[in-house]
């Protein structure tokens, strides 16, 4: 199951950068980005899991004393937790400066910036 | 039932590689890729379910599948007009 | 196409890298000497009965204080880059929300509200914590937002909850500093028995008012985006 759950984030990075370049639309690309981003915590998931083994909750299922040899790795998934949390910000701040790109040239076509161009 | 779970995320990873296709085709209409992208984060939370990890699935569900789905819709409503497809 | 045959040749490239890598894992048999020490410790160190919890609140207490940061700014930055497109709500004519909407709102908003805050209650004992709790809170003012467009949220009560969640946040840390062992240690409160809902020490306090601020924060960015102009 972590061999699929890691190929498939790996697909998902490379569909996502496939978007992201091919794309001429700001949103679309916004978009990509978002699908490269669950490509990546899938795959940082996918690393943690063990097999044969559970969350790392301790209740009456699995007793503290042999946690050791229950539980699969933690820290993988602290980080993703604060991967997500980051990403949504970033997320929100790409979309908030589309939108003022947006209300500057009335399109969202990345190759009417022509700007920084020479 | 272990090659029930492995069934399941095989299924659910063929599911979420077409709807990444979706998402980044190009030519699509934006609400059609937004919803795919959404669809995405959806079933990578189940797939977390799965990898025995419920806090991230928790945080995916709520944050990559809910938020960001309506933050995109917010900012599409408002550039609707004169949005260029391509 | 040029630049559709880079596009091609960059993903090749990144995939190969992507295979050999699969190819070159070899998945554990064990816990490593980190995850093996959160293991063993989380229940004498903290009381937590969950380990991720643990991890986010006290162990690497201080990375999410460093998130919560990084949201606060997010959050601050889209407010100013939008702080030009929002000179006054406009009065637009708007569809009449559907009746179904409008009555589900006032149904579902309490209950999600409840469920937001038991989320984050019972952080240190089930799935769940602050960030999750606070993405449903924000979900509660996302439904209050669709049903209503034009509502008007106090930005100042949005604001003043952040603010003093962040406040508190740092404060318990720095108690920690003073009655405990370092920066963000729980056992400033009694740890209690394992399971307990009042136990872990400051860990379900620290988490509810993480909860409180990220819910804040989402709040604020969703109400900005929403209340831009129609250009």
């Amino acid at each position: 199951m972590d061999y699929i759950a890691m190929t498939t984030g790996f697909i998902l990075i490379l569909i996502g950068l496939f978007g992201a370049l091919t794309n001429r639309n700001i949103l679309r690309m916004i978009v990509a980005f978002t699908v490269a981003d669950t490509g990546v915590n899938l795959v940082i998931v996918g690393v943690g899991y063990m097999r044969g083994r559970t969350a790392p909750i301790l209740d009456s299922a699995v007793a503290a004393a042999d946690a050791v040899a229950r539980i699969i790795d933690p820290v993988p998934q602290a980080l993703v937790l604060t991967a997500i949390v980051i990403g949504v910000g970033v997320t929100a701040l790409m979309l908030a400066y589309a939108y003022k790109l947006y209300e500057k040239k009335h399109t969202l076509d990345i190759a009417k910036f022509t700007e920084l161009k020479w | 039932m272990s090659t029930i779970f492995i069934i399941m995320s095989l299924l659910l990873c063929g599911a979420m590689i077409v709807a990444g296709l979706m998402a980044v085709w190009p030519g699509r209409n934006l609400p059609i890729v937004i919803l795919a992208s959404g669809l995405v984060s959806l079933l990578a939370s189940v797939q977390f379910l799965l990898l025995a990890a419920p806090d991230v699935a928790m945080t995916e569900a709520a944050i990559g599948s809910g938020l960001t789905t309506f933050l995109f819709f917010f900012v599409l409503n408002r550039v609707r007009k004169g949005t260029h497809h391509g | 196409m040029v630049s559709r045959f880079f596009v091609l040749l960059l993903l090749t490239g990144v995939g190969a890298i992507f295979v050999s890598l699969m190819f070159g894992y070899v998945p554990d048999n064990a816990l490593n000497l980190t995850a093996r020490y959160y293991a063993e410790n989380t229940v004498r160190d903290t009381g937590a009965a969950n380990i991720v919890a643990a991890i986010v609140v006290t162990f690497r207490g201080l990375d999410t204080l460093g998130e919560v940061t990084v949201l606060f700014l997010t959050a601050a930055i889209v407010g100013l880059v939008l702080a030009g497109s929002q000179q006054g709500r406009l009065r637009r004519e708007q569809p009449a929300p559907g009746e179904l909407l409008v009555t589900g709102t006032r149904l579902l908003v309490p209950l999600t509200l409840l469920l937001g805050v038991y989320v984050f209650v019972n952080g240190h004992l089930t799935p769940g914590g602050g960030f999750q709790g606070g993405a449903i809170l924000a979900s509660a003012v996302l439904m209050l937002l669709l049903a209503d467009p034009l509502r008007e949220f106090s930005h100042q009560l949005i604001s003043a909850i952040e603010s003093i969640s962040g406040l508190v946040f740092v404060a318990i840390g720095l108690l920690g500093m003073v009655y405990a062992g370092g920066f963000l240690d729980n056992r400033i409160l009694p740890l209690g028995t394992l399971g307990d809902l009042i136990s872990a020490g400051a860990i379900p306090v620290i988490y509810s008012f993480i909860g409180l601020k990220v819910g804040a924060e989402f709040s604020s960015m969703m109400v900005n985006l929403s209340e831009t102009e129609e250009p």
